[in-house]
């Protein structure tokens, strides 16, 4: 994971194409919710040692943000999909 | 004389005589040699002085385990210290000096240490050197500065290039020795991508150095042969002079390929040195395995030698490391050693062998005492005779070099950087590799296989299985037939007891089995702790040779196996691998890229002076004759732009395209302010927030038609506001029907700024660009008198009345220099980015010298800008948060000082009057401040609690950094034109 | 066994044979006053100074892996005072002055080297930020020096002055910052708190947190279930683990910081240099290593090794700042595992449950803090109340709006 990224766009890149923005696992909360929903969603990280979800910005290439899904631990990389399509199945 | 060239043999160049120097003394060596070899032929057995103790150490190894043999090669700017004499290749004209001495390497003041020694035991230095209180930095410190280190760096600029690649293959062997070279063979035959890389001049590994004899000829003819053949094939690259030192995620391998280190004149042509990045879908790691010194009494001393070393030095560089050699062994190799100096003349003392018996064969005649150990050695700066301990009797035998040997462990570095440790193996009592997986599998003499035939069988059959995993039916190629080979086995020994004499474990560092007793007493037995407190493992060798023994001893002490001590950690570099090579091409002005603006080159012919913003570079002030500073052009362009009309290029800010039926809601949740209803062909100011509620950024929002906004950012953020945009379309609001590109390149853009800039422009531009024609903030596409197409923006970032105009970059400077031509009856000027800010802070306007990412809009003095009656925008929902609306938050004021001729900086800080500087008192920071030539003193706008309060206060402007201290009055920002009357003219 | 002059010649006369054990091995007691779970730097000060300051000495520490594992073993060493905001100025040189008194009050060499700190300018606005900062340092008492290129060049003649992509045009100096023999300071606090009665419990991990009726009543941990009256939490890396044993959810991200380490050098470099064109530091260790690193890696991550690319960025800013550094040859990298916080600040607070208190958020800062850190956490565990130094430190400060954000980055923990 560390040294290349399979961006589903433009195939097998280099990680210093990529800006990493961070936790991809939280939704943004909608105006009216709690302050306390607002400041979680902000502030608070569930950093879990394992699997996680990630924003990648592939900056260097066809600029989608991709979640990447892998593990902290091991750097495992699980899959890689575009960001509306990560949106999509959190729908489904 | 101890070492000495053999009349034959080795495969060295005898036909190539090389000359260079050592200390100062020609010597002469041959194509083929290595510095040591060469050295040692020249029976030049003192190399270096050891770290702590400052000890006499010759060459102990024949490869990158060397922790004795430590020289800095050339000179000048062209120096590399601390390299390892056993790996430098020969050439002629080579100059090599030792490190750590002084005045020489003979006579070197700093070995009085030693003397010391019984009190400079393990982490000594934690429990002294601190009284007096003082002293420790005074006194004790640049005096252990200056004793340690190694080499000396010149820190000169390297006159070598760099460079970086990239490689791809189906197999990465790292190794050409017997497994890596039959390895390649098979996938290569095979028809898979194979990069075979190899630290060594010259391929084959142990195969030059071995004394049994494949397929009836010399294992280096074998060697050749296979390397002409891969050599042959197109799907296999062979990397000598290639390191790898890394493996990365991804099984992504880092190497450095030594391209021009090795010839006296580099030439210009190539580079020094050429990192590559090889990404392999699998890896076979035949690196060997390395051999153990013993740890017996005054084993530093210089003619004591690994056993393998000295087999390698006759057979490949045809040297003699002795002319009398004992052996010290617990194992098969040293006899190996033994058999080859043997047939090649060399007279061997005695065979001192730890076990009670075995079925090594001993060269006839040849004195094997079993059972029994080193316990001295005798001789000062090269070693004289030993003293060997049996049954409690003890006798000295006369000796010149002794080949120990205390059995061998797998090279396993790589397989272990990822965070696996190695195995421990009570068969092989050795040291494993981890299963890492099938990306890197460890094949022959790494993989435990101790045998020439053994490893030669697993290179095949292992390629064929990773060929067998991409999808080829590969039958592994039947291996060579091996002759001469025999039995191989040792028993580990960790410590010889009974040492009269410091018993090195860690040569480098100097760190004897005693240290490891101390350490253990004091708590340190954990191996991690014991490598920190008695930094064994820690040299430049990075415990190649000394960990091993070093874990065997702590395991001992400890009464448990080894397996439970476990290793310490490894990590990149396999060897050390030098800044330049890590770094490529990125370097001086390249180091990272450069912009410039379409107006580049209006602005060099108009005079300017360039500064640096972010990559950009960008024009500064425009000096012209007899201006003697930065100062009196820059209050030339402000006035002349207050009075009559300048140029500005302002094509570095960030601009954005925004289209789509969705473009106005998704700009109305990006800003804090409404957009929504913005009118075609209007600009407005826009402020974006972070979703905690602090600026991000500001700029301005045109409207084109319904479906296309245009919007800028600051040149420092450009990237970032388009980074954030994408992310907010992308991963929050996918919904919405909005595209948007990035267009800053694309348009050459330049602020026409000043009274006469109406006059100016309407000159050159097709259409009334009257105040009632083209009102403020009026942004429309426009065409040009001369027909180009552009868009014109009447806004300002000046307070002047001012219209900013847009055209295709290829454009710009041809526009430009119409404006200019046009402008000159008008008395235009070219200004700069300098009287810019000027400009700005007279009229009290914020860059990110304001907004620096922890100041809110109300902060700002923008606090309407909040359009918190919009349901949603980034950062709407926190900015409510209490810390950011309290009272006496600091809020945006202007300081003029209170006697005018008061200077007054950025970054100073503020206080009220009569008070004390502390942190409790600081009331604020400017930040930002000039000299003001319209109002001729100087201005700030500064950052004051509670500031919008306290206008016509008087405070303390604090600039202890620069010794300053003056007294201003809080003031409006707005300092030139309140009431906007030159803005809409 | 307390060092002096005289006890060093009696052992060296006795072959060294009679050193004592820095600390001792104890088993677990059923119950502590006081149990702090980490045994890195910040861990070990906290429970020095609970006992020695606070007289809290029924206290111990429980550590998963050996003594100093952690951070405190794996970062480059740099000591220094100089912040630019309230909340951070006041504790880092209430730092710097135990730092100034540590060898003497733990009877141990902790090298502190005051060789300074100075931190490169290469534009106007980046001078002008400096300046705020420098400021802002005097504002609490601390010297700080503006030194202009012409200066620098005497004082450091080896940077890139003629060729850089970004002019080296000066540098804010702090004479009194510099560095420290790292785990010699996780040993010397070990050593202290033990002398005071600590329990320094390795290779112990908390697996699980006991909770009755709102308080913590004690840890699970791999040698059995340790009862104790206060727990405090001193993670680093792995502290959203341990605090989402006991349900706390933290404002931390893990990430991954490389360091590195070149082979030994004849003393060069003899400041601690920060590059201003990147994120690049360096410094010269007494066994002559220059020690430097840059970014983080940039991904979350609790492996303690770091990728290629980002070794190659630390390379390509340290021969941009030092042209010399070509030649030089790296030795090892290696990676430590930072709580990397909202506001690029630290927490230390109490927590939603009353007994159970929380120390982390360090970044990449968390070095230079070690005494302020345990002193403060110390106080804060013993009398429940908020050391002055700490106040701005709090956990809440995030929802109240009250970021300490150094770099103004806002709540993106791979920007600080």
């Amino acid at each position: 994971m560390a040294s290349l990224i399979t961006c589903p766009h433009c195939g097998v890149r280099p990680k210093e194409e990529f800006a990493i923005r961070g936790d991809a696992s939280r939704g943004r909360p909608e105006p009216m919710d709690s302050d306390e929903a607002w400041h979680d969603y902000v502030y608070v990280r569930a950093n879990p040692r394992g699997r996680t979800f990630e924003h990648w910005h592939h900056i260097a290439g066809c600029r989608r943000f991709l979640v990447v899904e892998r593990d902290t631990a091991t750097h495992e990389v699980y899959s890689v999909v575009d960001a509306v399509e990560f949106l999509q199945r959190a729908e489904r | 004389m101890t070492g000495y060239r053999l009349s034959s043999g080795g495969l060295v160049d005898r036909s190539q005589s090389l000359s260079f120097t050592f200390e100062g003394r020609p010597l002469r060596g041959f194509a083929g040699d290595t510095l040591a070899s060469a050295l040692l032929a020249n029976d030049q057995l003192l190399v270096g002085r050891s770290f702590k103790y400052h000890r006499p150490r010759g060459i102990v190894s024949a490869g990158p385990s060397e922790p004795n043999a430590l020289v800095t090669i050339g000179s000048g700017a062209r120096t590399d210290a601390n390299t390892k004499a056993t790996v430098a290749e020969l050439y002629g004209g080579l100059t090599a000096n030792s490190q750590n001495r002084w005045p020489s390497l003979g006579f070197d003041v700093g070995a009085v240490s030693g003397l010391l020694s019984p009190f400079l035991g393990a982490g000594f230095y934690y429990k002294t050197f601190m009284w007096p209180k003082q002293f420790w930095e005074r006194v004790y410190e640049p005096f252990i500065r200056r004793a340690a280190g190694l080499g000396r760096a010149v820190l000169e600029p390297d006159p070598e290039t760099y460079e970086k690649s990239w490689a791809f293959c189906d197999l990465l062997v790292v190794g050409a020795g017997p497994s890596g070279l039959m390895a390649a063979l098979t996938a290569g035959r095979a028809g898979l991508r194979v990069i075979v890389a190899d630290e060594d001049f010259r391929l084959g590994g142990s195969l030059l150095s071995t004394t049994e004899t494949i397929d009836g000829g010399a294992a280096s003819v074998f060697a050749d042969r296979a390397v002409a053949e891969l050599q042959s094939l197109p799907n296999v690259t062979l990397l000598s002079r290639t390191t790898v030192f890394g493996w990365y995620d991804d099984n992504v391998f880092g190497a450095v390929e030594r391209v021009q280190k090795h010839v006296a004149e580099p030439s210009s042509k190539h580079v020094s040195e050429r990192v590559w990045r090889i990404v392999a879908k699998r890896a076979l790691l035949a690196t060997g395995a390395e051999e153990r010194p013993l740890v017996f009494g005054g084993n530093d001393r210089p003619g004591v030698m690994m056993a393998g070393a000295m087999t390698t030095y006759a057979e490949r560089y045809g040297v003699a490391a002795g002319k009398s050699v004992a052996i010290f062994t617990s194992g098969s190799a040293g006899y190996r050693t033994a058999r080859a100096l043997s047939a090649k003349g060399v007279a061997i003392a005695a065979i001192v062998d730890a076990r009670a018996e075995s079925g090594d064969r001993a060269p006839d005649g040849i004195r094997v005492i079993r059972s029994a150990s080193i316990v001295d050695t005798k001789g000062r700066q090269r070693l004289k005779g030993i003293v060997v301990e049996r049954s409690g009797f003890e006798e000295l035998i006369a000796c010149d070099a002794v080949g120990m040997s205390g059995g061998w462990s797998p090279v396993v570095h790589l397989a272990c950087q990822r965070g696996a440790k190695p195995i421990w193996s009570e068969e092989l009592q050795a040291f494993t590799a981890p299963d890492v997986g099938g990306g890197l599998r460890p094949v022959g003499a790494a993989n435990g296989v101790f045998t020439l035939a053994g490893c030669l069988s697993d290179g095949a059959e292992k390629a064929a299985a990773v060929a067998a995993e991409l999808g080829l039916n590969v039958t592994p190629a039947a291996p060579p037939v091996v002759d001469g080979e025999e039995t191989s086995s040792f028993v580990a020994l960790w410590y010889v007891p009974g040492a009269k004499s410091k018993a090195f474990v860690d040569f480098q560092n100097d760190v004897h089995a005693k240290d490891l007793g101390l350490a253990l007493r004091e708590g340190f037995g954990h191996v991690e702790h014991a490598k920190r407190y008695t930094t064994n493992g820690m040299a430049t060798d990075q415990g190649k040779l000394s960990n091993i023994n070093a874990v065997g001893i702590l395991a001992g002490m400890r009464g448990v196996s080894p397996a439970e001590v476990g290793t310490t950690t490894f990590r990149p570099f396999y060897t050390p691998v030098s800044f330049g090579a890590l770094a490529g091409a990125a370097r001086d002005e390249h180091a990272v890229p450069a912009r410039k603006s379409p107006l580049h080159g209006w602005a060099t012919k108009n005079g300017a002076t360039f500064v640096e913003a972010g990559l950009w570079y960008r024009s500064a002030w425009f000096p012209r004759a007899g201006e003697k500073t930065w100062r009196e052009s820059v209050d030339r362009e402000v006035l002349n732009v207050r009075a009559n009309v300048g140029l500005c290029d302002v094509s570095t800010l960030g601009k954005i395209e925004v289209f789509g039926p969705d473009a106005a809601e998704f700009l109305n949740r990006l800003y804090c302010n409404p957009v929504l209803k913005l009118p075609v062909g209007k600009a407005r100011y826009g402020l974006m927030l972070r979703e905690d509620g602090f600026v991000f950024d500001d700029g301005t929002v045109s409207r084109f038609d319904e479906e296309h906004f245009f919007v800028t950012t600051t040149t420092a953020m450009a990237g970032p506001v388009m980074a954030h945009m994408e992310y907010c379309a992308q991963a929050l609001w996918p919904e919405l029907e909005v595209r948007f590109t990035s267009s800053t390149d694309q348009w050459a853009q330049m602020a026409v700024a000043g009274p006469k800039a109406p006059a100016v422009l309407q000159q050159i531009v097709d259409g009334d660009i009257s105040d009632d024609a083209f009102p403020f903030l009026s942004a429309r596409k426009i065409v040009l008198k001369s027909g180009v197409s552009a868009r014109l923006f009447r806004i300002s970032f000046s307070g002047e009345l001012a219209f900013e105009l847009a055209v295709p970059a290829g454009y710009g400077e041809a526009v430009a220099d119409q404006i200019m031509e046009a402008g000159r009856p008008h008395d235009i000027c070219a200004y700069g980015v300098e009287a810019l800010n000027v400009l700005r802070l007279e009229k009290g306007l914020l860059t990110h010298a304001e907004f620096d990412g922890r100041v809110t809009p109300d902060d700002a003095g923008l606090g309407r800008m909040l359009s918190m009656q919009k349901a949603d925008f980034i950062g709407k929902r926190l900015s409510a948060r209490y810390g950011l609306t309290a009272a006496d938050r600091m809020q945006l004021v202007g300081l003029k000082p209170v006697d005018a001729d008061k200077d007054m900086r950025a970054g100073a800080h503020l206080l009220k009057e009569g008070t004390k500087p502390s942190t409790l008192n600081d009331q604020g920071w400017v930040s930002s401040a000039g000299f003001s030539p319209v109002l001729g003193h100087a201005i700030a706008l500064a950052f004051l609690k509670s500031g919008r309060e306290r206008y016509g206060e008087k405070v303390i402007v604090f600039d202890k950094l620069r010794d300053q201290e003056i007294v201003a009055e809080v003031c409006d920002p707005v300092f030139v034109d309140p009431q906007n009357m030159k803005l809409k003219a | 066994m307390r060092y002096s002059a005289f006890s060093l010649v009696r052992n060296a006369l006795s072959g060294n044979l009679n050193w004592k054990p820095q600390w001792r091995q104890p088993q677990p007691k059923p119950h502590y006053d006081v149990i702090i779970v980490g045994g890195g730097g910040h861990g070990l000060s906290t429970a020095y100074y609970l006992a020695k300051e606070f007289g809290v000495k029924n206290v111990a520490v429980l550590e998963k892996g050996y003594l100093g594992s952690g951070n405190v073993g794996r970062n480059t060493t740099i000591v220094r005072s100089n912040y630019m905001l309230p909340g951070n100025e006041p504790f880092y040189e209430f730092s710097m002055k135990l730092w100034e008194g540590l060898e003497q009050d733990l009877n141990y060499n902790v090298m502190l080297s005051q060789r300074g700190v100075i931190m490169l300018y290469h534009s106007d606005g980046q001078r002008d930020a400096y300046v705020r900062r420098g400021n802002a340092m005097w504002m609490e008492g601390v010297a700080a020096e503006l030194i202009e290129r012409a200066q620098l060049k005497k004082m450091i003649p080896f940077l890139n002055y003629d060729h850089a992509r970004y002019p080296i045009l000066g540098g804010l100096l702090q004479r009194r910052a510099g560095t420290a023999r790292h785990d010699a300071v996780a040993w010397g606090y070990a050593r202290g708190a033990d002398r005071h009665g600590v329990d320094i419990i390795e290779h112990c991990e908390v697996t699980g947190i006991r909770r009755e009726n709102g308080v913590v009543t004690g840890v699970e941990t791999s040698k059995g279930f340790i009862g104790c009256g206060k727990l405090a939490l001193a993670a680093a890396g792995n502290s959203s683990r341990v605090g989402e044993m006991a349900g706390l959810k933290l404002p931390l991200e893990s990430h991954v910081l490389q360091a590195f380490v070149t082979e030994g050098l004849k003393p060069c470099i003899d400041h601690v240099i920060v590059y201003g064109g990147g994120h690049f530091y360096i410094s010269q260790s007494d066994k002559g290593g220059l020690v430097f690193g840059a970014e983080i890696d940039g991904y979350s991550s609790y492996a303690q090794r770091g990728n290629l690319a980002t070794a190659e960025h630390v390379m390509e800013e340290g021969v941009a700042m030092i042209p010399g550094l070509s030649r030089v040859r790296v030795l090892r990298a290696w990676g430590g595992v930072m709580d990397m916080s909202m506001d690029g600040s630290p927490i230390i607070d109490r927590t939603s449950i009353d007994n159970l208190y929380l120390n982390c958020g360090w970044c990449y800062g968390g070095f230079k803090a070690t005494p302020a850190s345990g002193y403060c956490f110390a106080h804060l565990i013993a009398r429940n109340d908020t050391h002055p130094v700490a106040r701005a430190l709090r956990l809440d400060r995030f929802a109240r709006g009250y970021a300490v954000d150094e770099a103004g980055a806002g709540p993106q923990p791979n920007l600080h």
